[in-house]
């Protein structure tokens, strides 16, 4: 299998507290590079390679940051998303931990594209050990004139400020880690109006993941077009995975769009403990949904997971060997969202605790063919009609587990 | 003109819902264009007069072309929309919504102060809801009683946020808010406090809107019908000008119809030995407070004075501006001038011991019953107000005793206390207490007749409103605010000492006590408008305008009370509020 090393090619490459060593490497020329061109060019050339939102949504980031650049409004933010708390996932923190100057410069060059005067980082309080490193890399950044005013010389002013979570799930979610950045409970809100439009205290803001920022400096210097080359079918280039679960080799990977599950969990991941079977994998971390050893050949792409049932989602993969039934991973599963589910809306907050209420009735052989049959509704409800993302997806893999899994949900030995 | 134009000029937006054509302006939102053509979208955390919340999902709808169904509170329509309110995943969503809230909510409807005035029980019955299938959640949580007004149930709390917004965006105080997460999110207060021991000053506008029986009033109508049926007793009634635009709201009859007679005719067929007029003790109120004023005016004294009358501004002023209760009129309001007259002087005059009296007030108010309580407002260790009632709950005792109250025939007050004037009248609206005081002011202090009683500048909706009147030799500068939003505003100038005002009128609820937290349930702005348009209709048709012409007001003066102001006037009419200190700040 090729190794690939694109978003990663800095890892252990430069002292990580040093701008001068991160300058030798060929640090900040992508800003320079990228302050002498059309802003428009640059989410163009990000457009061109199809690079999506690389937290779970999905979302074309050339065009969100084309849209950001579009809206009027004064001083607007960029912010990036460090919350990373879905589950099973843990790329971003190799990131910021090994490459911390190629995201400050990153964030720099989308506020230039964007046309922003500030950035915010919002960390996850779990990454609160990596603060002195951000700040550093933003204190030398400005006093090589990286950030602050007239940066290059070319009249845009920009700074960097860094936030830290208070550890709830929901606020990587953008209306809710926008409250939460603003001091106040980070609980989601309605949209309209539209974070690009209202966000971050009712300025224009453009919210990106840490791994999809990541990827600009190192496109704008790819003149080589290895990015492009890599992947398969529209899902082109490379992608932060990190596999965790029951295999002998945990662990962040950065591969190429196209090789199989098989490849990530066997060679990469080096296999299940024990050579046990694997009884299910969760694609994309507590929202994303499951399948069976089915998968393993199915080539790891936006377009052909979608076709096997699940999702990229956050890059997260989990893996859970026979010892483990379904149906105690799925209440270990609910578990996690009867606790984070922010409250507000009726569907998620009285939903996620029905939910965990049957599957314990299952667990203890209580449940009753009309209690599978609520679940299933109520399920379908929460994502069919919940204020915001996590009651959309919370259910996912419930829902994904029914169809994978339907002997999981036979009572009496008839199909609910 | 080209103004006109351009409004006449909307951009409008057509859509279908159900199939229905229809063009509605765009900006709309899709449970406004529902509405147009009849379709009502049941909703719980929606309400006209808030920001949208969009929390209760129960407006979910089908749109064609997305996947995902969309809140109709808050979705804005768009040119082309398909909207579908009735297909199964909608139907299902709504009732699997209402099923999820009921298995949260403790269903005790029959013994419920919101029995069959609750929005969660009419969905109910809408969509058939026949049974639970799911277990119930609801936590076992007692009901919080602490205070003389505002009754707390978490456990029929449906978390839609209403209060809150109420609280926050109204007032202005956020003394309630949400805690925790998950199912364990709740409306409380900080740290959990007794709602009277934080910054909330009773005003019971979370009461008003809250869809469920999860905040009330304090229920005090077994108290009245005890006092009613005991032979020994005389109770009297007094009922506050606001209350005959309201009640007719909860028998069918149109928003801001006036009821006074039908009003007076059921409370006499309830029992009460005699109905009284607070109107009565408004007119009271100006001639002491209209004094006050000109005595600051003449001999100096602290302004801006600023009305004392309404008790949730008093509660908030002393617990947020408490350096500064030297401004507030000393004069009580017109409920506890009243009650001290029924307390003195009528017992005297109708030949019957104190204390055999028991007297009863009807109050658009929750906050009056705590006013009622204040250790000023009473004598000899007897309350001069016994039992305040809401105006909800007059409505209860109305049902209680099987009235057909559009049907009643009118009847008038009672005398000697039941004489009311057009000043009295419009003591319910915001900007009535001032425009009553300024015709009594002006006719004092000039010594001329007022040519034209209306002042038009102190009148009408808008939060802040200012005048200047010319009393020739000087003039006076008035300004008049409604919610404590508004009054925060008007204090932090006199906080500077940059008020530029000599008398200011506040009143804590939205509109005035017509839209005070103890009118009927389903009180909204629009509704408020109306009854305040009735309001000055009653005053504009009544022979006696002028508080100080009331013949039952003079009588008292010579009988009784002397001259304003005067040694008995003080100890009976007045009094000092003080300083709160809060128990925390942020």
């Amino acid at each position: 299998m090729e190794k690939v090393s694109f978003l990663t090619r800095n890892f252990g490459k430069y002292d990580t507290n040093s701008i001068g060593s991160y300058m030798k490497i060929g640090g900040f020329s992508a800003l320079r590079k990228a302050v002498a061109m059309e802003p428009l060019s640059i989410s163009d050339l990000i457009a061109s390679v199809k690079v999506k939102g690389r937290g779970g949504a999905e979302y074309d980031m050339g065009r969100k940051l084309s849209q950001a650049r579009a809206v009027q409004g004064e001083r607007k933010v960029v912010i990036c998303n460090a919350d990373e708390g879905e589950t099973t996932t843990f790329k971003d923190r190799e990131l910021i931990k090994n490459d911390p100057f190629n995201l400050i410069e990153a964030i720099i060059v989308a506020g230039f594209v964007v046309g922003a005067t500030d950035g915010y980082i919002y960390m996850r309080a779990e990454y609160s050990c990596f603060r002195p490193l951000l700040l550093n890399a933003i204190r030398q950044a400005k006093s090589y004139g990286f950030l602050g005013e007239n940066i290059l010389g070319k009249g845009f002013d920009f700074n960097i400020h860094l936030y830290s979570g208070a550890g709830a799930y929901v606020c990587g979610e953008g209306t809710a880690l926008i409250r939460s950045l603003e001091g106040k409970a980070g609980r989601p809100r309605m949209k309209p109006p539209f974070i690009k439009q209202s966000g971050v205290f009712a300025r224009p803001t453009c919210l990106c993941n840490v791994e999809s920022l990541s990827i600009v400096p190192h496109l704008l210097l790819d003149e080589e077009q290895v990015y492009a080359h890599c992947g398969r079918g529209d899902s082109i280039g490379t992608k932060m995975i990190s596999v965790a679960g029951n295999v002998n080799n945990p662990g962040v990977f950065e591969i190429p769009f196209g090789i199989t599950v098989r490849e990530i969990i066997y060679e990469l991941a080096g296999g299940v403990q024990k050579d046990r079977h694997i009884r299910l994998i969760q694609f994309g971390g507590a929202s994303g949904k499951v399948a069976d050893e089915s998968i393993l050949d199915t080539p790891y792409t936006y377009e052909d997971l979608r076709g096997a049932g699940v999702m990229v989602g956050s890059g997260g993969l989990l893996v859970i060997d026979e010892r483990t039934s379904v149906l105690d991973f799925l209440r270990m599963n609910q578990e996690f969202f009867s606790e984070e589910s922010c409250g507000q809306c009726t569907p998620c907050r009285e939903g996620n605790l029905h939910i965990k209420i049957i599957l314990e009735k299952m667990a203890e052989g209580r449940a009753t063919a009309e209690d599978i049959r609520q679940m299933h509704k109520i399920a379908r409800v929460m994502s069919m009609s919940s204020l915001c993302g996590l009651g959309e997806t919370a259910q996912n893999t419930l829902l994904s587990a029914m169809k994978v899994f339907p002997e999981t949900f036979e009572v009496g030995g008839k199909r609910a | 003109m080209s103004e006109m134009n351009k409004e006449a000029e909307v951009p409008t937006v057509n859509l279908t819902i159900n199939n229905i054509p229809l063009k509605v302006p765009k900006g709309t939102k899709i449970m406004q264009a529902a509405k147009e053509i009849g379709i009502d979208i049941p909703h719980l955390c929606y309400h006209e007069d808030q920001r949208i919340k969009a929390h209760c999902r129960l407006c979910s709808v089908e749109v064609t072309g997305r996947r995902r169904l969309l809140a109709a509170c808050s979705t804005e329509v768009w040119e082309g929309m398909e909207v579908h309110t009735d297909t199964p995943i909608v139907r299902d969503t709504q009732v699997a919504i209402l099923q999820l809230m009921l298995a949260n909510h403790h269903k005790d409807c029959l013994s419920c102060p919101r029995n069959q005035n609750c929005d969660l029980q009419q969905l109910c019955s809408r969509f058939n809801i026949m049974e639970s299938h799911l277990p119930s959640v609801v936590k076992d949580e007692p009901r919080i009683v602490t205070n003389p007004a505002i009754v707390r149930d978490p456990s029929k709390c449906i978390r839609c946020g209403r209060c809150i917004r109420a609280c926050k965006d109204v007032q202005g105080i956020a003394a309630l808010t949400y805690a925790h997460r998950s199912s364990d999110i709740t409306v409380t207060t900080a740290y959990d406090k007794p709602m009277e021991r934080t910054d909330c000053v009773l005003c019971g506008q979370c009461s008003l809107v809250c869809p469920t029986g999860a905040i009330v009033e304090k229920d005090d109508t077994d108290a009245v019908l005890d006092a009613l049926q005991d032979p020994r007793k005389h109770v009297i009634v007094q009922v506050a000008p606001s209350v005959r635009v309201a009640l007719g709201d909860a028998f069918g009859m149109e928003p801001g119809e006036i009821v006074t007679g039908q009003m007076v005719t059921a409370l006499k067929l309830l029992g009460f030995d005699k109905v009284f007029d607070t109107n009565f003790g408004a007119d009271l109120t100006i001639m002491e407070e209209g004094s006050e004023f000109l005595h600051r005016l003449e001999h100096g004294g602290t302004f801006p004075m600023i009305t004392s009358c309404s008790p949730g501004w008093v509660n908030f002023l002393e617990k947020n501006f408490g350096d500064f209760t030297a401004h507030l009129s000393t004069a009580k309001s017109p409920m506890s001038m009243f009650g001290a007259i029924a307390k003195t002087y009528y017992p005297e005059k109708a030949g019957i011991p104190v204390e055999d009296i028991v007297t009863v007030s009807i109050m658009p108010c929750t906050a009056k019953k705590y006013e009622a309580a204040r250790p000023e407002m009473g004598r000899d260790g007897r309350r001069d107000v016994d039992i305040v009632l809401t105006t909800r709950e007059l409505i209860k005792l109305i049902k209680y005793v099987g009235l057909t109250f559009q049907k009643l025939p009118e009847s008038d007050f009672d005398s000697p206390l039941g004489v009311g004037t057009g000043a009295g009248a419009i003591f319910g609206a915001t900007g009535g207490v001032m425009e009553a005081a300024l015709r009594t002011v002006y006719e004092k202090y000039t010594g001329k007749t007022l040519e034209r009683l209306d002042f038009h500048a102190v009148r009408g909706f808008e939060g802040i409103k200012e005048a200047e009147v010319d009393l020739g030799d000087r003039k006076v500068r008035v300004a008049i605010a409604h919610t404590l939003k508004n009054a925060r505003l008007l204090m932090e100038q006199v906080q500077k000492h940059e008020s530029p005002y000599d008398f200011i009128e506040i009143m804590a609820c939205p509109g005035g006590c017509i839209g005070g937290g103890g009118q009927p349930i389903g009180t909204t702005n629009a509704i408020r408008k109306k009854r305040m348009a009735a309001l000055y209709e009653i005053d504009k048709n009544l022979p006696l305008r002028k508080s100080h012409e009331n013949p039952e007001i003079i009588t008292l003066y010579k009988e009784f009370l002397g001259e304003p102001l005067g040694e008995k006037a003080h100890e009976l009419l007045h009094t000092h509020y003080h300083k709160v200190e809060k128990e925390y700040t942020f």
